[in-house]
């Protein structure tokens, strides 16, 4: 545990609220985000296995101090290649220093990450060898130029030797299947993610063949919005490096489409502490292209005590613990599908099991966006060179859940 | 080389060690010196005897040590004010430092110092930075005035830092707009008072522009600050909207909602058949949608602020029904709150979905969801009333699952729907009985105990089941125990010829084996009616019931509208105002939604706006029972309770509070008690005592009763009314009226003992009203009242109680006391018993202060239906002392002026049109107080058709 404190100091005890809160919760993720004391609130987020608790004395906004805990999660990541306690304990000052620079008196200072590394330069083997010869430290000595412009994202005096703007456009689906394999609900989550490394002060505009598709979108605060609202293009000044440029939503049922089937029977006998189990994946709309990277994982009930299945293709495992099925699938070749199958063991004598299993699927279908956007075109203004363009699109599984 | 072996120094004299380090010439050394101590601080170790060398180490051109003696100063400061002194002037020194970065720092360390002693040095550098050149310091300022603030208040004000801060606001830079707010905003919470955010139309311009262009926390801070603005009409509001919107689409979901809070604030200001309005409404769904697929604490949050928008406005959501279906693998906080929206959504034209839907939920593994889903399908067939048949076989179905809970939570929810759809469902009866032996949980068989009760009639073997059930009765629940003897009386009520036999059994199980004076009671009750009169017994036990209401669990519609203006924040998490949970000392501010005022139409006239409720709508506002106890329970508990108090311990503390005084005065009826009061003196000398009333008025009270009715014969006195019915107060029957005799207000009450007790130590007590009214004497009831005993009682009441405002105005709660139990109910009192004798105005000063009281304050009035003529109406008004001060004739009407003075010295100047012939009068009212017009309108009704 590690503690820093911003307003006056508050003793360390709170947290014992929370370990019991946590110790209620069956499991790490059911801990409840919000947390009331006699004197304080503690606002929680699990990330990564660990915990970043906040104590709040007055009334604030929450979604504001766990985006801010999540931000600081994603700075560590940045900065660290992981956020693990291993991460946080090997670079305590660096962390310190972070988060004083992030929050001030309880107001957000800098938590663009282009900020802080010109603030506080991340740790690399080479910079710590050079540090320990000359003495010198990662604590950047003069003010960061961005964070007073009017674009707080970009910092000045950006050089590349190659120019480069790529744009990953990502598209999870999100759906319930039911039993029947027609579909409760889906929607389709896409963000763009971009890495830019231009040189000067570029300024961007992105176009897309269809952009009637994103009616629900958030931006990145460097969009400016009215471009948006007139010409439904996306004009920007770039943050350097690695950002998502827009998230969007796409919910209309007939938009999204279903690129996998599963077709299952599970089914448990009554008093024979025995089950079968068979499910079967296949293609549905998968607009042409090999679907990969497939995994089910199921959770079976509580009185299985072990399964014995062969797949045709891949290779499973099932945690009698956990009670976890996970089936690694890989790519769905059409001629044959590929299949699972075998028998269940139950515990001798406990009931038949009254819930059925949901069957979470992830896949994986490269060169294409479900929901069919299309970039059209990039142009850049403002600076002389020509840059390298390019567009990868790629859609996944999200929370895909199949029900038996 | 990493920072993780700074934690591993455990050995002893480790203080020792660092302190040799922190003293040493190498730079090098000293500074992982001080990391380790830093190390050491974030682990909560204490380190604060360093702190001479540590502050020693300041003086360095090095940033990275700098920044982290600077860490070191901030925790431990406090704890060696003197020592902190020394740092003093490096902070001097370090805020005229060439390099913005160190004088921001400077002065950003300097706030976080928190000790007295030290702010005073601080305030000519921080006068300095804030008028710095470079904004980075500036900003950094705006926040260092905040803390300052929050250590010492006053020396902030006498600085004039709060000034300067103001005029930050129009900074050149944004993010020194955006600190300023929110340092101002922070000191406006604290002082809620000191008006420091005047928002006009300007500044919020100002305000709206620095929106588009500072970081999202700043965006925050300007959004929160919009929320408090009221705009001057809808067109205002309108354009604000138009500009707050684009700040939907942003990423930071903290934003979007605080967003969603000025919009939906604003939205009550425009008027419906605007197209503005729906674009709005439209507008609002897409972002809170996409709010729930960020991660699960985020969801939580939106999921609890949807469901107050789902309340206020169910039309924003109403198509978005499937993005709150459940994913097993939610979180349970999720999956609770997204239940609960689920239902609130649910309308004849999606049910069949929500239906599938919580199917599927009531065969999941976690308990506590399935219970709740099962509930769902209840509350559906309740609410979407086409859906009723298909709710009730979706749980049919279930009970068939035969899963223990799953069945028992099935029979609770399928009582409700036979108290919603009599004589519709009752076909599945059969199927429940079937299951009757899985009952284990208290709730569930006090379910099906009075279904069969209930339906005794339909089911044949019903005294079986019953029977079966009173074997174990002493084994019972409470709960269980009330409704199975309910149950059989019932039964027998409806089979007299075969339950005979049970039904003595289970009143004699009640009313002589059970502790449970509850059980016991009602018990008696039964066994009373049924032994003398049947037949009214009848009538009692299977009355037609009130069907149950659509939906019990929605917010209260005031709380509702405050909670709106907290949307994002704790108070919307917790669905409490923030005066219910915030620690006392800070005052909270009541927000309330901005009143609906189109521009066009408030310059009419105001005729229309007072429009009179109609009378019977008074009767809704006495306040029920529940909602009285707790009221009555606030009563002196001092600052809000954080965390829901222990009800038992609560309701103790409040009755001993409320009778306090009543206990103290029922002492002197035993000679020993000490200091009693002068209670042993005949009743009559308890009346003189009467602090608002004329010397002497009981004398003159009691003339008054011989001499019958003369000039001096009280206002009209209302026929007397239960107050309080005895099934609610354990027997105890009060009903009672006020009157006013001769200057006296008193209380006359009729106190019955239904129940089977002699009753004693009777006490009374009022809680704090508009009026101040109290009793001026205790309750004096001479004898213990036996069963079916009567008594009348005449209480005089004072108005020199102690004064809280009221809603309604005229409402009054009383506290009873007797040997049995404390007892609460609410009634409302004529506002005629407080006209005063000497209420009679002079014309000239009439006519003056008709002048000078504002039109707003009028309120008019019609009087239907009253056949007097003018002189007497005059003579009526005038025996409840409402004098007339000068008639007109005016065009063949008829114009009285009036006057009257509340006790409270509340002058109320009326004018009243009377056409002959016509029966309706109308009534013009004119108040300093205009709140108490509607009230003496009733009292003019009252008393003109009496």
């Amino acid at each position: 545990m590690s503690e820093k404190h911003w307003k006056s100091v508050v003793s360390q005890s709170v947290c014992d609220y929370f370990f019991e809160a946590q110790e209620k919760a069956a499991d790490v993720e059911n801990v409840p985000p919000v947390i009331s004391t006699p004197h304080h609130y503690l606002i929680s987020i699990y990330r990564d296995k660990l915990f970043f608790v906040s104590v709040i004395q007055t009334e604030v906004p929450p979604l504001f101090v766990i985006e801010f805990l999540h931000r600081v999660a994603d700075t560590f990541q940045d900065y660290f290649g992981e956020c693990s306690e291993a991460a946080i304990k090997d670079n305590v000052v660096i962390v310190y220093e972070l988060l004083e620079e992030m929050l001030d008196n309880g107001f957000p200072l800098a938590t663009e990450s282009n900020i802080l590394k010109e603030l506080i330069k991340p740790p690399t083997i080479l910079r710590s060898v050079v540090n320990s010869i000359t003495g010198s430290s990662n604590v950047g000595d003069t003010l960061p130029t961005g964070q007073l412009s009017n674009i707080p994202w970009r910092r000045a005096g950006v050089k590349y030797t190659n120019n480069e703007a790529y744009f990953d456009v990502v598209e999870e689906i999100d759906a319930i299947i039911d039993k029947s394999g027609s579909t409760v609900f889906a929607e389709i989550q896409g963000v763009i993610d971009a890495c830019i490394k231009l040189s000067g002060m570029p300024d961007l505009s992105l176009s897309f063949m269809n952009p009637r598709l994103l009616d629900d979108v958030s931006f990145h605060p460097c969009i400016r919005f009215k471009r948006w609202e007139s010409e439904r293009v996306l004009s920007f000044i770039p943050p350097d490096g690695n950002f998502r440029l827009i998230s969007y939503r796409v919910s209309s049922q007939n938009l999204v489409a279903i690129p996998v089937y599963v077709k299952h029977s599970i089914s448990f006998k009554e008093n024979s502490s025995c089950g079968r189990f068979d499910i079967t994946i296949g293609p549905k709309q998968n607009m042409g292209k090999t679907i990969e990277g497939i995994t089910v994982t199921v959770h079976m009930p509580k009185v299985v005590l072990n399964m014995n299945l062969t797949p045709t293709q891949g290779s499973y495992t099932f945690d009698p613990v956990t009670k976890v099925l996970t089936w690694d699938v890989g790519k769905i070749t059409p001629q044959k599908l590929p299949s699972l199958k075998g028998l269940v063991n139950l515990q001798s004598g406990a009931p038949k099991p009254e819930e059925n299993p949901s069957l979470n699927i992830q896949f994986k279908i490269q060169q294409l966006a479900i929901s069919g956007l299309k970039v059209n075109r990039l142009d850049m203004y403002g600076e002389k060179y020509k840059p390298f363009k390019g567009v990868k699109y790629v859609t996944k599984a999200g929370k895909f859940q199949v029900r038996t | 080389m990493t920072d993780s072996k700074y934690f591993t120094t455990t050995k002893k004299g480790e203080i020792f060690e660092l302190k040799a380090e922190l003293n040493s010439d190498k730079k090098e050394k000293k500074k992982e010196a001080v990391k380790k101590v830093i190390a050491s601080m974030t682990v909560g170790k204490d380190v604060s005897a360093l702190f001479p060398d540590v502050v020693n180490c300041m003086q360095t051109d090095n940033l990275e040590l700098k920044k982290l003696v600077y860490l070191y100063l901030m925790n431990y400061a406090k704890s060696q004010p003197d020592m902190a002194i020394m740092a003093v002037n490096t902070f001097v020194k370090d805020c005229e430092d060439p390099n913005p970065l160190i004088r921001a720092l400077a002065v950003r360390t300097m706030g976080c110092i928190r000790v007295d002693k030290i702010t005073e040095y601080l305030c000519e550098p921080l006068r300095k930075c804030l008028k710095d050149e470079d904004p980075y310091v500036r900003k950094t300022a705006a926040v260092c005035v905040a803390k300052l603030h929050d250590i010492n208040a006053q020396l902030v004000e006498d600085q004039g830092f709060l000034d300067t801060l103001k005029d930050l606001i129009s900074d050149s830079n944004p993010m020194v707009v955006a600190n300023a707010v929110a340092a101002l905003s922070e000191i406006a919470e604290s002082h809620p008072s000191s008006n420091l955010l005047d928002l006009n139309p300007q500044s919020i311009n100002k305000l709206l522009t620095a929106l588009n262009e500072c970081t999202e926390c700043g965006q925050i801070f300007i959004l929160d600050c919009l929320a408090n603005y009221t705009p001057k009409d809808d067109r205002e509001a309108q354009s604000i909207c138009e500009r707050v919107t684009p700040r939907l689409s942003h990423a930071n979901s903290a934003v979007v909602l605080s967003a969603v809070k000025v919009l939906m604030k604003f939205m009550e200001m425009l008027s419906k058949d605007l197209d503005y309005y729906g674009t709005l409404l439209k507008k609002l769904a897409p972002p809170l949608v996409t709010l729930l697929s960020a991660e699960p604490e985020l969801q939580y949050v939106a999921l609890r602020n949807i469901n107050l928008i789902v309340q206020k406005r169910p039309e924003v959501l109403k198509h978005e029904m499937k993005v709150f279906f459940v994913k097993y693998n939610d979180p349970i906080y999720v999956k609770l709150e997204k239940l609960d929206i689920m239902i609130r959504l649910a309308s004849q034209a999606n049910i069949a979905q929500v239906l599938a839907e919580l199917k599927e939920y009531a065969t999941e593994v976690d308990v506590d969801f399935v219970r709740k889903a099962v509930r769902a399908i209840g509350r559906c067939a309740i609410k979407v009333e086409q859906s009723a048949e298909r709710c009730v076989s979706t749980l049919l179905d279930l009970i068939q699952t035969k899963v223990n809970y799953v069945v028992q939570e099935a029979i609770v929810v399928i009582k409700d729907i036979f108290r919603k759809y009599p004589n519709k469902y009752e076909s599945v009866i059969a199927t429940l009985c079937e299951n009757l032996d899985s009952l284990d949980e208290p709730e569930a068989r006090a379910a099906m105990i009075w279904i069969v009760g209930e339906y005794a009639e339909r089911i044949d073997n019903a005294d079986e089941l019953l029977e079966s059930f009173l074997e174990g009765f002493h084994d019972e629940s409470t709960q269980v125990q009330l409704q199975l003897l309910t149950a059989i009386v019932k039964l027998f009520l409806k089979k007299p010829t075969e339950t005979q036999e049970l039904v003595q059994q289970v009143l004699s199980l009640a009313t002589q084996d059970s502790d449970n004076p509850d059980l016991r009671d009602r018990g008696y009750i039964y066994w009373r009616l049924l032994s003398t009169d049947p037949v009214a017994a009848k009538e009692v036990v299977l009355a037609e019931k009130p069907l149950i209401s659509e939906e019990t669990d929605l917010i209260e519609p005031t709380l509702l509208d405050e909670l709106i203006c907290y949307i994002g924040t704790l108070a919307s998490v917790y669905h409490k105002p923030p005066s219910a949970f915030v620690e006392g000392g800070r005052g909270v501010v009541h927000k309330s939604l901005p009143p609906r005022t189109a521009s066009s139409e408030s310059t009419e006239s105001p005729e229309t706006a007072p429009a009179g409720a109609p009378p019977g709508e008074q009767l809704d506002a006495v306040p029920t029972q529940g909602d009285l106890l707790g009221d009555l329970l606030n009563l002196d508990l001092g600052p809000p309770v954080s965390g829901p108090p222990l009800a038992a311990s609560a309701v103790q503390m409040g009755a001993v509070d409320l009778l306090g005084g009543g206990l103290d005065s029922l002492m002197g009826d035993e000679p020993e008690g000490i200091g009693a009061p002068s209670f042993v003196a005949p009743p009559a000398a308890a009346v003189p005592a009467n602090l608002g009333a004329p010397m002497g008025s009981g004398l003159s009270d009691l003339f008054d009763l011989t001499s019958g009715v003369g000039t001096l014969s009280g206002s009209y006195v209302a026929p007397k009314a239960v107050w309080l019915p005895a099934m609610k107060a354990k027997g105890l029957e009060i009903s009672g009226t006020f009157t006013r005799q001769a200057g006296t207000i008193s209380m006359d009450l009729q106190l019955t003992n239904k129940a089977l007790q002699v009753m004693t130590d009777f006490a009374i007590q009022f809680n704090r009203n508009s009026f101040g009214l109290a009793p001026a004497a205790p309750l004096q009831v001479h004898a213990p009242l036996s069963p079916t005993q009567t008594v009348e009682i005449s209480l005089p009441l004072s108005t020199a109680g102690s004064v809280m405002k009221t809603e309604p105005l005229n409402s009054l709660q009383v506290a009873v006391k007797n040997n049995i139990d404390v007892f609460y109910f609410s009634t409302l009192y004529p506002l005629h018993i407080l006209f005063v004798e000497d209420g009679k105005m002079d014309r000239q000063m009439f006519l003056a202060t008709w002048k000078d009281i504002p039109n707003e304050n009028e309120a008019q009035f019609q009087i239907r239906d009253c056949p007097l003529n003018a002189e007497a109406v005059s003579s009526r008004l005038q025996s409840s002392n409402i004098f007339t001060v000068a008639r007109r004739n005016v065009e063949g009407q008829d114009m009285l002026y009036q006057s009257l003075k509340l006790t409270n010295g509340i002058w109320v100047l009326a004018e009243l049109r009377i056409q002959p012939g016509n029966p309706s009068f109308t009534l013009s009212l004119k108040c300093r107080a205009p709140e108490v017009s509607q009230h003496v309108y009733q009292a003019y009704e009252t008393i003109l058709k009496n």
